[in-house]
């Protein structure tokens, strides 16, 4: 049994200009000390699936199934939920200081936070791990940065002190939302190689969510890619990377620039980004595929495959990238 | 490389944005209200009460009853007491046999002429002040800014008192005292909404492409500040209207044998054991009034807000 | 052959004040601090650097937004600001949604640069408007439509459209693709450079992404704590960094490439920028530096003028040298406690 098994999860938004589906159906599972990439633009969902997981989406529509060690996460009563929240799974945000709380201390709301989940601490023992948790992440002087403020850290700092704080459980699950996209490059290096770490020494699982394929490269052990809130290839990083099946994938995976420094010109995944009101019929993506065939428009593609999974109409051994794979996925789809 | 070029791959783009719907934010805003029930049943109380209020002489005339002319024979009982609602008098009579219908629709002309008119005048100065505060910033921005925290500290009611006592009072006379009162409100909000404006990047790339500042004001400025004056006025109506029948209830405001519901409300102090009617009528009208504009200025402001605009793809 | 754009020894100081009444000044923020830099007629100039490091206001002081503490700055030969020079002169901004306003309609908008210079009559500015619409990809029938009912893609082309009105010849743009999804920002990408080609134009072009850089610049310069540390043709720049500090930035890049990306050595940065409010002594980048001495915290280096790659270090990087990864950083295989360093004034001991 997988520690996170999510299956066919929906989340819609009553808006007043009409149903928002955030999320089509998402299911995935993550293994005990496994890493899995939740690659996905604006829009796609990736961010407000993990959220209903955790309760923390109000107001929304939710079905499907998410089973943490057995127990089923959707419907869990708030106070149950709350004390998984923290203990079990963790969660980092893009930007700490809406989760830090800015008029109490930084030691103290890990402290509080110890103390809520293990009653049995006294305060000195739950400070003196507090400590340990930010010397762990690499906050210097952490018997006298335990005393700051959140504004007192810059913001690698910060992030460092959400890592502590997400840690000081030893949760077995940790969502990393975005942890890095408002940190510097080189800051970003040091916060990820202290995840990597981290999770490393303590066998965490780590759900990372990021619009950046950078960042999937370096820290993930499968990749799951999601499209206006569905995921629409899963696969493990080399074979996502290197041996991609999904147009979409392919797109973003060639739109960059080259990293040799080639200056041919850009390859562009044509078109906008759907309407969340209004998503395309069939396959979310047809608007915007060059290798749109008529099927595509009508019938909604499931995931298919047995360890790389795709939901695209396209044969499955139809992969990679560059012109030689364009051009069969041309004939293909003709 | 041409031009050709550029617009041909923008060709196989399609062009429709998502959840195009070719219709400017008021046009979306006006459809998100005419969808919220409680904005919309509030408009149309609103609507009956300006309708009640302007046809209050045709009812005058079928009733026969002027709002000031006194029935002593009809209107009041042979202890002298008001009578109550009937086929004559539909809502009763007040304690000098006056026609309790006839002078409520009058007293509806007060309170939304002073409200309406008050509101009006305070959104007017609000307006200018805070612009100009908050556009200018510097010290016009801050001497503006004191002046409005005094008006906003001053005892209101005892201001009232003491100019209603030395000018006497009339009509207009409350409406400026109101107006007064109100627009460093209104001045707070746009001078506040015109420095977070100032900030924004549109104001930064107007500047850039050399356009002068009080181009800026208008053109970059001014629409931008529609909603908010437009949810505040709405909410200030209410407020108006509430301090005109202060007023008049302490007999402050308008000249006592007017009718308004503050002054009918005064009246009924005496004899709402007998007759409650004068108590429950002119309250109920003033609840509804305020209740509908306070509804309705709510309802603007989600409208013109719309948090689904956050959940659309793109943003 | 004179530079089209000429910068020399700006400074922009930002100061801090405190107190309500008497506003006294307690602190400078040294948001660019000396930048000498030539732009050449038809070239892209690319500028790198982290958030703080002055970029972005640099880009304000040369589109005339800020004025400059000190140092000058020429447009065509002349001091900016004369006639003429904010209709050469445009910016593009990084917010697809902050930097159109919401409340008026995109034609209106494209429109501004010829209202506020007085191009043309009415007629002729809708013909304009409905030209350039076509020219960045936007159907021209969409002029009377609102930004909101644009995607963030079709928001920065209309940016894009109003920024190329006055038919400008320099135009900075300022994170121009950092705001939007990936799979959009190559069609922007594409656009900016298919403008340039077909329009003449000369690009200053900030970024943080350092991939995006490469691919649209000729020549890149990688800013610190408000400085240059070096500048070079974009090519050069990227295969022999020669600053320590630049050599860190792009090992530190992440890359969609796993074999790659496992591949290449991390240089990883101790600690976090100083506080360009108290910049560090000698070389601003020291405290942090693999290969910092007890010059670099006395001597301030210089970026040499004349040459086409400079770099602003007392011992710059050579190539094939191996930055010590023992020096700075996390070590990878380590829970030591504490070894982050942030003291700014840790220097070359």
């Amino acid at each position: 049994m997988a520690l996170l098994e999510v299956s066919g999860l929906t989340v819609s938004f009553p808006t007043p200009d009409g149903v928002v589906r955030a999320v089509r159906g998402m299911s995935f599972e993550v293994e005990r000390g496994r890493t899995l990439g939740i690659v996905g633009e604006s829009g796609s969902g990736k961010s407000v699936s993990t959220q209903t997981l955790m309760g923390l989406t109000r107001g929304a529509e939710v079905s499907g199934s998410a089973r943490f060690e057995g127990r089923e996460l959707i419907g869990m009563p708030a106070e149950e939920l709350r004390r998984l929240r923290g203990a079990q799974i963790a969660m980092i945000f893009q930007d700490p200081l809406s989760s830090l709380h800015p008029l109490y201390t930084v030691g103290w709301q890990i402290v509080e936070l110890i103390r809520i989940h293990e009653p049995a601490t006294t305060k000195a023992q739950a400070r003196k791990w507090a400590i340990e948790q930010l010397a762990l992440v690499g906050i210097p002087q952490p018997d006298r940065r335990v005393d700051d403020y959140p504004h007192q850290f810059s913001g690698g700092m910060r992030q460092r002190a959400m890592i502590a704080m997400a840690l000081a459980l030893q949760p077995k699950l940790i969502i990393a939302d975005e942890p890095t996209t408002a940190l510097d490059a080189t800051v970003q290096a040091q916060i990820l190689d202290l995840m990597a770490r981290l999770q490393r020494e303590f066998d965490t699982a780590l759900i990372m969510i990021t619009h950046d394929l950078g960042v999937i490269a370096d820290m993930a052990d499968q990749v799951l890619v999601m499209y206006a809130g569905k995921p629409i290839e899963v696969a493990e990083r080399r074979e996502l990377y290197y041996r991609p099946h999904h147009p979409y994938t392919v797109g973003l995976l060639e739109s960059v620039p080259s990293t040799t420094g080639a200056k041919e010109r850009l390859k562009p995944v044509p078109g906008q980004p759907p309407s969340l009101l209004r998503p395309p019929s069939g396959c979310a993506f047809h608007p915007r595929c060059p290798y749109v065939m008529p099927k595509c428009r009508t019938d909604v593609p499931p995931l298919m495959g047995e360890e790389h999974l795709s939901a695209c109409w396209l044969p499955l051994d139809v992969v990679g990238l560059g012109p030689e794979a364009a051009r069969r996925r041309t004939e293909e789809s003709s | 490389m041409s031009l050709t070029d550029a617009s041909a791959e923008a060709e196989h783009v399609p062009e429709e944005a998502p959840a195009v719907r070719g219709k400017g934010p008021w046009r979306l805003a006006w459809e998100r209200l005419a969808r919220d029930r409680a904005a919309m049943v509030s408009l149309g109380v609103i609507a009956v009460i300006v309708l009640l209020a302007l046809l209050a002489p045709v009812f005058a005339a079928i009733t026969g009853h002027d709002p000031q002319a006194q029935f002593p024979e009809t209107g009041l009982t042979p202890e002298g007491l008001p009578v109550g609602p009937g086929s004559d008098f539909w809502l009763g009579a007040d304690s000098l046999g006056r026609d309790l219908f006839i002078r409520i629709l009058y007293g509806a002309r007060i309170s939304l002429l002073v409200g309406l008119l008050s509101t009006l005048l305070a959104t007017v100065f609000g307006i200018v002040a805070g612009m100009v505060a908050g556009f200018y910033g510097g010290w016009v921005d801050g001497v503006l800014a004191r002046v409005l925290d005094v008006v906003l500290s001053f005892p209101y009611l005892l201001v009232a008192i003491v100019l209603v006592a030395a000018l006497g009072a009339s009509v207009p006379l409350m409406i400026f005292v109101i107006a007064f009162f109100s627009f460093a409100a209104m001045a707070r909000v746009v001078r506040g909404q015109t420095i977070a404006y100032k900030e924004r990047e549109f104001i930064e790339a107007a500047r850039s492409m050399g356009a002068g500042k009080v181009r800026t004001m208008f053109v970059d400025v001014v629409p931008n500040l529609i909603a908010p004056v437009t949810v505040l006025a709405t909410l200030l109506i209410p407020t108006s209207i509430v301090f005109e029948a202060t007023l008049s209830f302490l007999g402050l405001g308008v000249d006592p044998r007017t009718a308004s519901w503050g002054a009918i409300l005064a009246d009924s102090v005496d004899f709402y054991r007998v007759a409650p009617g004068l108590l429950v009528f002119p309250a109920l009208m003033l609840l509804l009034t305020t209740l509908s504009f306070n509804l309705l200025g709510d309802g603007i402001r989600d409208a013109l807000d719309p948090r689904s605009d956050r959940l659309l793809p793109g943003k | 052959m004179t530079p089209l754009l000429n910068v020399s020894d700006v400074r922009k100081y930002f100061p801090i004040r405190k107190g309500v009444f008497l506003r006294r000044e307690v602190g400078r923020v040294h948001a660019v601090d000396g930048v000498s830099l030539q732009v050449r007629a038809g070239e892209t100039l690319g500028i790198v650097g982290e958030s703080g490091c002055g970029k972005s206001t640099l880009a304000r002081c040369v589109t005339g937004l800020y004025p400059v503490t000190s140092g000058s700055i020429e447009f065509d030969g002349a001091p900016i600001g004369g006639k003429g020079f904010r209709r050469d002169v445009q910016m593009i901004f990084q917010d697809p949604y902050g930097s159109l306003n919401p409340r008026r309609r995109v034609g209106s908008i494209i429109a501004d640069p010829l209202v506020i210079h007085r191009i043309g009559n009415a007629a002729e500015r809708r013909r304009r408007v409905q030209e350039l619409m076509e020219l960045v990809g936007l159907n021209p029938e969409h002029f009377n439509r609102f930004p909101a009912e644009f995607s963030g893609g079709q928001r920065q082309r209309i940016g894009i459209a109003r920024a190329l009105a006055s038919r400008p010849r320099l135009v900075v743009c300022d994170e121009p693709v950092s705001a939007l999804d990936v799979s959009i920002q190559a069609q922007v990408i594409n656009l900016l450079k298919d403008l340039q080609a077909e329009l003449g134009l000369t690009y200053v072009f900030i970024a943080h992404d350092l991939s995006v850089v490469r691919y649209v610049s000729d020549r890149v310069a990688v800013m610190y704590l408000g400085r240059i540390v070096e500048i070079a043709p974009g090519e050069d720049l990227y295969k022999t960094p020669r600053h320590p500090y630049t050599n860190a930035l792009l090992s530190a890049a992440s890359v969609a490439d796993p074999d790659l990306s496992a591949r290449r050595e991390r240089i990883v940065l101790t600690g976090d920028v100083p506080s360009p409010i108290t910049p560090p002594s000698g070389c601003r980048f020291h405290p942090r530096c693999p290969k910092a001495q007890a010059r670099c915290v006395r001597e301030d280096p210089l970026l040499l003028p004349g040459g086409d790659h400079s770099a602003a270090c007392h011992f710059p990087v050579v190539p094939g040298e191996r930055l010590g990864a023992e020096h700075a950083g996390i070590p990878q295989e380590s829970t030591e406690p504490g070894l982050g360093r942030t003291e700014p004034d840790r220097g070359g001991e």
